[in-house]
């Protein structure tokens, strides 16, 4: 459970101005596995996936205290460019949000600003290879010059995915990456989840109790700004030790 | 059903209540057209004879006392018809074209202005009652005719009406109108791409965009002083050039050029930006990349609305000296010059009746322009916009 591999979160405070967001966050997320950060609105889980790639530094008055430790770094040194994180630790959005461009310019781009590889043939490669691991190069290998943007919503969050892994993250962050999909695109994705962990470390935040129990290894269950309990998804949603989490998980929560 | 009566009543007050509205709006529309075809009928109607002006067949005779006086080329009872600036050229002629010394010939030559407006048939102008029925044989044999004023546009200002145009105001207006742009479009979209996209929000930037705010409620005239104070007084800029005029339009620009790109910047979601620094994007190629391509419309509208106005304003640059009288055109950025509204005002003020219609041809041109501009800037905002 240790290796260095692990993402770990050591004693994470954040605030907002001067509203704790999160209060002392102690978390180990396994490599290569799927985990799930449940909990009420306003908990703090969102907050802290944000951490994750530093996202939250573009928040005016957003102050953190804490370490998280990925590959033994904390990526809150001051010797960390936030750049070079975000190329790995990439992240979805709640809302699919492709550039306006053209569906092949999408994946391009990161793999282009990064230096990963340049355009050409090498670039066609990336480009169909990335599609394809997100289940969406049958959908649009004819059309690759199409806008993104005029992909169904459920085709645009797989586009936005397989913009996400052309730049080879180690890490993908999912912030409810399905809230805005009907069932059918919802399926499609999970799928797609089971499929990526095989080589990504996924954080997906989600609303759907269902979800992640279907898609996610370990789940943290979060209230309040704290971590109230973490474990095994099977257990958490079976045995659950605390009655918080059975109250919100059974949906008795007020 | 009592209760229903009531409601019915209710329901039938809310849906006059909604039409009262619709028709108060419909009447300030009406209004305001009102007022704007008003204007433009008087101003056409005004200006439309300004792009015609007389011209009288005269003998002139090319004799060797025009060098000492041009007044000799004529006889008296023309000389009083014919525009002085036309007699005015003739010594040079003669130098040109010595050949010319001693002839006599029957020459289309420009009318005064006197004549001009007798002909079209306008109050005051001015012409000697003793000269009418002269005059009025003179048209009906065509020897005075109305012909297509280009004078109008390749002249600048004279003290002759029957010869000012607005050339050199033109010319004074498009460089002080690159000036400004030069000047205030790159470092307002900067500064408004800085404050917007880069800038951390704390009190100094805030206090920053207040004032920024403040400075484009500021009347213009006050940057007409700051531009005096600045640029001629401390810079050393030639007092009525088209470079200091410029430099102030600048000044009173800017904060528009601002406003206007932060509010396009703004109008961009910002999932935009999220996807791009998601990706590792640094915060210039997220700007650069992403955003400036979809505010560009925004930008581009704004800075061209601003510059229009900056065409329009007269108040600073009177300040500045730019109300100048200039018969030639400005070769350059330190030359005097001035500018289509300074010039429409100078007109606007002469007592002489031909200036009259000079002004209002003056202002034609004038909206003409802007209003190019405007829809220049309408029609590359739906070329550039992105649908998405």
């Amino acid at each position: 459970m240790t290796s260095s591999k692990n993402i770990s979160i050591r004693d994470l405070k954040l605030w907002y101005k001067d509203a704790q967001a999160l209060h002392g966050i102690d978390l180990e997320i396994a490599h290569n596995k799927v985990t799930a950060f449940i909990g009420p609105s306003g908990c703090g889980k969102s907050t802290l996936l944000r951490c994750l790639n530093r996202m939250n530094d573009r928040i005016p008055n957003c102050r953190i205290d804490g370490n998280i430790l990925i590959d033994d770094k904390n990526i809150y040194d001051a010797d960390i460019d936030v750049v070079q994180l975000r190329a790995r630790v990439g992240m979805v959005f709640q809302k699919p949000n492709p550039f306006p461009k053209t569906i092949y310019e999408n994946v391009a781009y990161a793999p282009r600003i990064h230096g990963i590889v340049n355009d050409g043939p090498k670039m066609d490669e990336l480009v169909e290879y990335s599609l394809t691991r997100a289940g969406l190069w049958n959908e649009v290998k004819d059309k690759l010059q199409e806008p993104g943007t005029a992909l169904s919503g459920g085709q645009q969050q797989r586009l936005c995915i397989a913009r996400t892994i052309a730049v080879k993250p180690e890490i993908i962050l999912m912030d409810e990456p399905c809230s805005a999909l009907d069932p059918i695109a919802t399926a499609k994705i999970e799928e797609l989840i089971d499929e990526l962990k095989k080589e990504f470390t996924i954080i997906i935040v989600t609303h759907s109790m269902q979800q992640a129990a279907r898609v996610s290894d370990n789940t943290a269950f979060f209230y309040l700004g704290k971590l109230i309990e973490f474990g095994e998804t099977r257990d958490i949603f079976t045995k659950p030790k605390e009655q918080q989490t059975e109250d919100y998980i059974t949906g008795r929560f007020g | 059903m009592s209760h229903s009566m009531e409601y019915n009543k209710r329901l039938h007050r809310r849906h006059r209540a909604d039409r009262r509205f619709k028709y108060y709006g419909m009447a300030a529309i009406a209004f305001a057209l009102a007022f704007l075809a008003f204007f433009f009928v008087d101003i056409i109607g005004k200006a439309m004879p300004a792009f015609q002006q007389a011209y009288i067949q005269v003998p002139i005779s090319y004799n060797a006392k025009i060098k000492d006086n041009y007044n000799k080329a004529i006889t008296r009872n023309y000389r009083y018809l014919v525009s002085r600036s036309y007699l005015r050229s003739l010594p040079k002629k003669l130098v040109e074209h010595p050949e010319l010394l001693g002839t006599t010939e029957q020459t289309w030559v420009l009318a005064s202005y006197r004549v001009d407006q007798y002909i079209k048939g306008h109050d005051g102008h001015g012409l000697k009652k003793k000269y009418r029925p002269h005059v009025d044989e003179m048209f009906a044999n065509d020897k005075i005719e109305l012909r297509f004023n280009t004078l109008f546009f390749t002249h600048g200002d004279s003290k002759m009406a029957e010869t000012a145009g607005v050339l050199a105001a033109a010319v004074g207006s498009i460089l002080v109108l690159l000036i400004t742009m030069a000047v205030a479009v790159p470092i307002g979209v900067m500064t408004a791409i800085y404050l917007e996209e880069f800038a951390p929000d704390n009190r100094f930037t805030q206090a920053i965009e207040v004032n920024i705010n403040n400075l484009a409620a500021i009347p213009s005239i006050l940057y007409g002083l700051l531009g005096l104070a600045v640029f001629i007084n401390i810079v050393g800029v030639p007092r009525s050039s088209a470079l200091a005029g410029g430099l102030t339009l600048a000044l009173m620009t800017l904060p528009v050029i601002i406003i206007t790109t932060r509010a396009a910047l703004r109008s961009i979601p910002d999932n935009i930006r999220d996807a791009a620094y998601g990706l590792g994007a640094s915060n210039l190629q997220t700007v650069w990349h992403h955003v400036l391509p979809l505010a560009f419309p925004g930008i581009l509208t704004g800075s061209i609305i601003g510059l229009a106005q900056a065409m329009g304003e007269t108040a600073p640059l009177l300040i500045v000296g730019m109300m100048a009288y200039i018969p030639e055109a400005p070769s350059g950025i330190f030359d005097a010059t001035t500018v289509l509204p300074a010039q429409i005002y100078t007109w606007s003020s002469e007592s002489i009746r031909a200036f009259e219609e000079r002004t209002a041809a003056g202002i034609i041109v004038l909206l003409t322009v802007l209003l190019s501009l405007n829809a220049l800037a309408v029609w590359l905002r739906n070329r550039t916009q992105k649908t998405w």
